[in-house]
């Protein structure tokens, strides 16, 4: 039984000190890799097998990071152009092209970083633009792709139910593949699989979805702690970087604490919390401080995102936890339950999002269709359509994109935000409760 | 012209204003909405659904008949046609109540579809049938199997009894007889293309998701007995492949516009119905024939991952066998997966030097007049090179 090892670095005393530090860490671990001769494997933020690639030593390069900090610094517009001057359509996911750019930039990224090339990319089914976008990798790194194929839910009430004929079928369709991933893992590395390892990791990852399980449930009290598509993005980042390592226990525990901390003080992230909603989607990293604040502006905080479940692995959905007694196994069962929970929900999402509303108190829904990401925002108008008739639920709907300036329409976006809270004011007038 | 080549061409044309009527239809026939299960492309095992005694219903969008009013109000507007199209035919009632629903892993929008019909049509009781993208993997067999048992549990449900392993065997034998028929006509339209046009063998095949797999082999080979006897004359034209129709379809009228000027020798159009290249063997396990099938004998697409296929590999194999000059690389308005591949081949085909030209369509395109130039402009270069 894998026991938990002690951080090896002291943290800073705060956690955004110490996720600013972890995150400069991460980037520079992968920038030497090659120099000290550390396999790099690129990997996605859903379903992605990390535990097994901890095992063997990768250094971990995240494609979708890398292209939403070009949107974050700005340098998105020069970076998609790049990639359509090449010949890519508008249409293809702008994180595709800014990854596009990036390679036509000699892996040289706006962060100061030059990403080292994969020695093997994980690509899985959990978005399909995912598998094209390694296909990509393939023709320009010859890089060896690995296609995890995780099946998620069938339907909206499909519950996996652990014994059953289904459950068996679809865990060991995961854990065949992983094994093939063992096998490949241990060809490019020459390291044999060390099953104490994985152990190793699972308990640390355990841990640090313990700490996050707990600070998402901060969240649900009024006035919330922290913005969940501002602060929350940052926590995320951390969590996917550093994820089954010591670093990232401490990290999770230091932020549990502080989060904690502003509970008790009855601290919340705005300053007279006025109503509390529910963001739906992915965000528009190029815009993302305007769009927030648009909201804030009328004291609406955004208490929870389905963002935060599945750009974080899934794993908090329904106390998902592995057993280090039986690493690989396990990890088959945990990887297909969180797909099959958390990951593969934006088809089915309404009732989860009507529950969120309840669990979080929240006053409202907000959809962020996004042009790029079909894997989340194609059906979101009728999700919405559903919600506000089945549930009564004030909900809005924009549309962006994720790194895309051109994309932004601020007065568009602004009229409807500010239309939105003149519902809830008079919702709540009607409700006596102004 | 003599009276039995009138006589020939006469039958034959009214074969193919019979497929056309249909592939026209937006409602399904009578009876059969009741019988139909309702699935999204690329593939389906269909014979299952055969075996069950039930209509399996390609979905094929609305092509450019359909006025959108509903579904641009639940789909966000960056998405492809063939996933709004078949929305609004679900919203305006058009589809009626079919039996069952199924959309497949093929590509995030198409991943909705399940959502979208749960939400608005649950007493069909929609569904993911979750074929695998990791096909190559030593377990995806398996998997594969234990998927299609589960859909044959699911139409056993709505039949009230058990689907035996002799029903789909016989539902093998009538669907391996419907592919050969479909190689024959594909082989013709490759070795003798003023023979059979592109369109023609288009419609013949799509009447296939329409009527009952029987009358569809009863239909092709009395035209492929009709097109043994029909008279041509050879005509020259650059002989060229079209690639970009796997799921949503190019509209006719884009087809016809292409063969004004070449012959399209070989495509991918409706490669669904033809995704199975080879017979599936009629004995033992009926069902593990087909999943094993899936994985070994199968065609390909920019939809489906699987490593002993790269995508420009199989391109230039089908450029070499249908003896092809050139290459019409087309790919849907907003489908990530063709637009993706689009770029890779044609990069590709620049390197190889071989003539391509990269067209963009949506199902509800109307107008062809420019497109008409772009390729006339392309066959005279072929001509003149």
């Amino acid at each position: 039984m894998a026991t938990l090892a002690t951080p090896a670095a002291t943290l800073a005393p705060d956690a955004r000190a110490a996720g600013q530090r972890l995150v400069n860490e991460w980037l520079r671990n992968v920038q030497t890799a090659p120099e000290r001769g550390q396999p790099v494997a690129y990997v996605f933020v859903m379903g992605n097998a990390i535990e097994i690639l901890r095992v063997f030593g990768f250094e971990l390069v995240f494609p979708e990071i890398n292209s939403l900090q070009t949107g974050v610094r700005k340098a998105a517009p020069d970076f998609l152009a790049r990639a359509e001057d090449f010949g890519f359509s508008p249409d293809v996911c702008s994180y595709v092209k800014a990854d596009v750019g990036l390679m036509l930039n000699d892996m040289q990224h706006p962060s100061g970083a030059r990403i080292p090339r994969p020695d093997i990319a994980i690509a899985s089914s959990l978005c399909n633009v995912y598998i094209k976008w390694a296909e990509i990798w393939e023709r320009h790194f010859g890089a060896s792709t690995f296609v995890l194929d995780i099946p998620g839910k069938r339907f909206a009430s499909w519950r996996p139910i652990p014994g059953s004929p289904q459950y068996d079928a679809d865990k060991r369709w995961v854990q065949g593949q992983l094994e093939d991933l063992i096998a490949q893992c241990e060809r490019i590395t020459g390291r044999k699989f060390d099953p104490d390892k994985l152990a190793e990791v699972e308990a640390n990852v355990n841990e640090m979805i313990r700490l996050w399980v707990e600070i998402l449930k901060l969240n649900q009290g009024r006035p919330a702690p922290y913005n969940s598509m501002l602060d929350g993005l940052t926590y995320i980042g951390v969590l996917n970087a550093w994820r089954g390592t010591p670093e990232g226990v401490a990290y999770m525990r230091l932020l549990r604490d502080e989060v904690a901390a502003k509970v008790a003080r009855g601290e919340g992230r705005v300053k007279d919390e006025r109503y509390r909603l529910i963001f739906s989607g992915t965000p528009c990293y190029v815009n993302m401080r305007r769009m927030v604040e648009l909201f804030e502006l009328h004291g609406g905080v955004f208490a929870a995102s389905d963002y935060l479940t599945y750009a974080a692995g899934g794993l908090d959905s329904s106390g998902l936890f592995y057993d280090p007694a039986r690493p690989l196994e396990s990890l088959a069962e945990v990887t297909t339950l969180a797909s099959q929970l958390g990951l593969s929900n934006h088809f089915f999402s309404h009732h989860t999002l009507a529950q969120q509303v309840k669990e979080y108190n929240a006053d409202g829904i907000v959809y962020h269709g996004i042009k790029s990401c079909r894997t989340v925002a194609t059906s979101m108008a009728d999700n919405r359509e559903y919600v506000t008739s089945r549930y009564g639920l004030p909900t809005l709907y924009i549309e962006s994109d994720l790194i895309d300036p051109r994309y932004w329409s601020d007065a568009q976006i602004k009229n409807r935000v500010d239309a939105f809270f003149e519902v809830l004011e008079q919702r709540r007038l009607l409700k006596g409760e102004a | 012209m003599a009276t039995d080549a009138i006589d020939t061409e006469s039958a034959f044309t009214s074969i193919l204003a019979r497929c056309h009527a249909l592939s026209l239809r937006q409602q399904i026939a009578g009876d059969d909405a009741h019988k139909a299960i309702g699935y999204f492309p690329v593939y389906f095992p269909e014979e299952i659904v055969h075996a069950a005694g039930l209509l399996p219903y390609a979905l094929l969008g609305g092509g450019n008949r359909v006025e959108v009013r509903y579904a641009d109000a639940r789909i966000g507007s960056f998405v492809c046609s063939i996933c709004r199209t078949t929305t609004e035919l679900g919203l305006n009632h058009s589809l009626g109540e079919m039996a069952g629903f199924f959309a497949q892993p093929i590509c995030d929008a198409a991943k909705h579809m399940a959502g979208i019909w749960g939400r608005n049509f649950p007493q069909q009781d929609p569904q993911i049938l979750a074929l695998p993208q990791n096909v190559s993997s030593p377990a995806a067999a398996r998997y594969v199997y234990d998927e299609y048992q589960r859909l044959r549990t699911i139409l056993a449900e709505k039949v009230g009894r058990a689907i035996t392993d002799d029903e789909i065997r016989a539902s093998l034998g009538v669907y391996n007889e419907n592919r050969r028929l479909q190689r024959a006509l594909y082989a013709i339209k490759r070795d003798d293309p003023s023979r059979l046009s592109t369109v023609e063998a288009y419609l013949l095949i799509r009447a296939g998701t329409r009527i009952r797999r029987e009358e569809h082999n009863v239909m092709l080979r009395e035209a492929l007995d009709l097109l043994a006897r029909r008279r041509v004359r050879p005509m020259d034209k650059p002989r060229v492949i079209f690639v970009g129709g796997f799921c949503e379809q190019p509209p006719l009228e884009m087809i016809e516009t292409i063969e004004d000027v070449c012959f399209i020798v070989d495509d991918d159009l409706l490669i669904g119905q033809r995704w199975i290249t080879e017979d599936i063997p009629e004995q033992g396990d009926p069902v593990w024939a087909l999943a094993e099938s899936y994985i070994q004998r199968s065609a390909s697409s920019p939809v489906q991952y699987d490593v002993r296929k790269p995508k420009e590999e199989t391109l230039m194999t089908m450029l070499r066998e249908a003896r092809a000059e050139a290459a019409i690389i087309s790919a849907a308005k907003f489908c990530e997966p063709g637009l993706d591949d689009q770029l890779a081949l044609s990069r590709r085909l620049d390197r190889e030097h071989i003539p391509h030209l990269v067209l963009e369509f949506e199902e509800k395109m109307t107008s062809f007049e420019q497109m008409a130039m772009q390729v006339e402009t392309f066959a005279e270069t072929l001509l003149f090179e």
